[in-house]
């Protein structure tokens, strides 16, 4: 072997080898930390869907469950809050819930099963920051005050002022860009929602 | 190698550069004569985060990052079972405001006296990484004592995470290691606020005072010392930072901790500012509080995210605006297109903006602290505009801008 003269492109190649081999080995052994922040197992298992009794609600009330940790609202409307959800629209920012996420059988005014439109089952998560609006059935509400005197019930979310109707539909200019989400859910019974189960096949 | 000491410290000198470090970075090193007190600010960055290891060590004795515990922790143990443990807290605590006043004031000086430009551009943009990590360990850290505002702020600034297109939502729970902010999320956070984020914050600093010493200390004249040397080398303007600035600075330690003290032992929550008065509930993921805000330090960038209105169903341009306000900094080196670093030598209408620029900041962080109304909303656009135009038109209007003589030496005023 040649011990006075230096080949630096041989020198050149083996340092690149070198370090790309040591970039790929780095960026495998990058995986499991990567990973390590996935919801684990115990978390998944928490994230199971969980069933909601609604026998004891009266119309015009409303329950919150948790799901996912989430605030789901289940709010059961009267056949005058249904009214308005179809004729009361201008203010709105997405009426038929285009840019919303709901499951397709709740892509109507109501935003609930045919079935059972006056319940309707959201996701008390403003589409803004993920603050959870307040609901403000009537004016006698200390939410109330900034909402007008014409006021029809819906949420407001005290966080940066979004207001959504009844349908969890909100307003034009709001802070918030979206409707409120509708988790996936299902009817077990009249009176027991599983949420979190899709109910397209059911 | 020359051996200049005997003795002990010749034994040290032969195995170690204990001498030689520390001349070139105290005794010998060079720092103009003519500083004011805004060169306090940096020496007393450092004092601060000396405070929040000390105590932040001290607090993790006592802290538990659980859920069902770190409330509890934190209020009942410390605040009362731990002997002292309320003062370590409300040193911490206060330390962490502390710790933005003088970085803010720091990151001025820099601003006034034209700190950023050559040949100091790495110093500045170290500088904004310190701040980035600082900002970063301010974050983390107050979602550890579990309060109602731990929680819905930090579930406000994750959910800017899920507002990203695409992979927002799955990057959100990535990130919480969970579908909600939970135990995952606590412990993630506690693991980065005490260990790998003080680690990249020391590591910085490490690198911002090797640059800072490698180019030497601007001043306020924006004079370069060094070119005006005597025959020994030394540059003519000035004095060794050791004795003269290290005993300079304590005077400004002993006002700082004035006032640090006062705040410590009579208002420690600083009227909701410090600590949010909603912070002494604990979290509760079921309710919102009435009004969330974040911390004082970060109500600027929070007013520029809900000045910008959402486009086409996201909120993700307030997002991109939040960003691009704090990564603009880091060009301002480049932005700056005159030559001339001191402010006492610029033009008079530079003088005028970069008073507007501090007045539109103030305004934008007060905002941030209350709930948005029309005329709020419309103000905190105003001010951000002004603050991306101070920024962004930089590089045209500083080329018209009619200098005044700059001096040879620096000056005494």
């Amino acid at each position: 072997m040649s011990t006075d003269a230096v080949d630096n492109s041989k020198r050149r190649m083996l340092v690149a080898a070198t370090s790309v081999i040591g970039a790929v080995g780095a960026g495998f052994v990058a995986v499991p930390f990567v990973k390590s922040w996935n919801p684990s197992a115990r978390a998944l298992a928490a994230g199971a869907p969980v069933l909601a009794d609604i026998s004891k609600l009266e119309e015009g009330q409303m329950i919150t469950v948790e799901w996912r940790g989430k605030p789901v609202y289940i709010l059961k409307r009267t056949d005058d809050n249904l009214k308005v959800l179809n004729s009361e629209v201008d203010m709105l920012a997405d009426v038929n819930s285009d840019m919303s996420k709901q499951p397709e059988y709740c892509k109507n005014p109501a935003r609930a099963y045919e079935e059972y439109t006056k319940i309707s089952v959201m996701e008390g998560v403003c589409t803004h920051l993920g603050c959870a609006p307040k609901y403000v059935p009537d004016l006698n509400n200390p939410f109330a005050g900034s909402l007008g005197s014409d006021w029809k019930g819906g949420f407001f979310c005290p966080c940066h002022g979004s207001v959504y109707d009844l349908s969890g539909r909100v307003y034009k200019s709001m802070p918030a860009p979206t409707n409120l989400p509708i988790p996936p859910h299902v009817f077990k019974s009249d009176t027991v929602i599983l949420i979190g189960q899709d109910g397209s096949n059911a | 190698m020359e051996q200049k000491t005997n003795g002990f410290m010749g034994w040290i000198d032969a195995r170690f550069p204990a001498t030689e470090t520390w001349e070139k970075h105290l005794a010998k090193y060079y720092t103009p004569k003519n500083f004011n007190f805004w060169y306090f600010f940096g020496s007393l960055a450092f004092m601060v985060l000396v405070i929040q290891i000390l105590s932040g060590v001290f607090l993790t004795m006592f802290y538990k990052p659980d859920t069902a515990l770190a409330f509890q922790s934190v209020e009942m143990g410390i605040m009362r079972d731990v002997e002292w443990g309320w003062l370590i807290r409300y040193f911490h605590s206060t330390g962490a405001s502390a710790f933005f006043i003088v970085i803010y004031l720091h990151m001025f000086r820099a601003l006034l006296y034209g700190s950023y430009k050559k040949p100091r551009e790495l110093i500045w943009i170290f500088g904004m990484l310190i701040f980035l990590a600082l900002m970063a360990e301010g974050f983390m850290g107050y979602l550890l004592p579990w309060g109602q505002m731990s929680f819905w702020g930090a579930q406000v600034i994750i959910n800017l995470v899920s507002a990203i297109p695409f992979v927002g939502e799955d990057l959100g729970i990535w990130v919480r290691g969970d579908f909600v902010i939970g135990d995952a999320t606590l412990n993630r956070f506690f693991s980065l606020h005490v260990a790998a984020i003080p680690l990249i914050l020391v590591a910085l600093i490490f690198v911002h005072i090797v640059a800072l010493h490698a180019v030497g200390s601007n001043n306020p004249d924006g004079v370069e010392i060094k070119k005006n040397k005597d025959e020994n080398g030394v540059p003519k303007d000035g004095i060794p930072f050791h004795p003269y600035y290290s005993v300079k600075d304590i005077v400004g330690v002993i006002v700082f901790l004035i006032f640090f003290s006062i705040v410590v032992f009579f208002m420690p929550e600083m009227f909701g500012y410090f600590i949010e008065h909603a912070n002494f509930e604990p979290a509760n993921p079921l309710k919102t509080p009435e009004h969330i805000a974040p911390v004082w330090y970060f109500t600027p960038y929070y007013s520029v995210l809900r000045a910008v209105p959402s486009i086409a169903g996201s909120a993700f341009p307030g997002v991109i605006a939040m960003g691009a306000s704090i990564v603009v900094l880091f060009f301002l080196p480049w932005l700056d297109r005159n030559p001339v670093k001191s402010i006492r030598y610029r033009a008079g209408w530079y003088k005028i903006l970069l008073a507007l620029f501090v007045v539109a900041f103030v305004i934008l962080g007060i905002l941030g602290t209350l709930s948005p109304t029309d005329g709020r909303t419309l103000l905190a656009q105003i001010c951000t505009v002004y603050y991306f135009a101070f920024f962004l038109l930089m590089p045209i209007y500083t080329k018209f801008e009619k200098n005044k003589p700059v001096p040879e030496r620096v000056t005494m005023k």
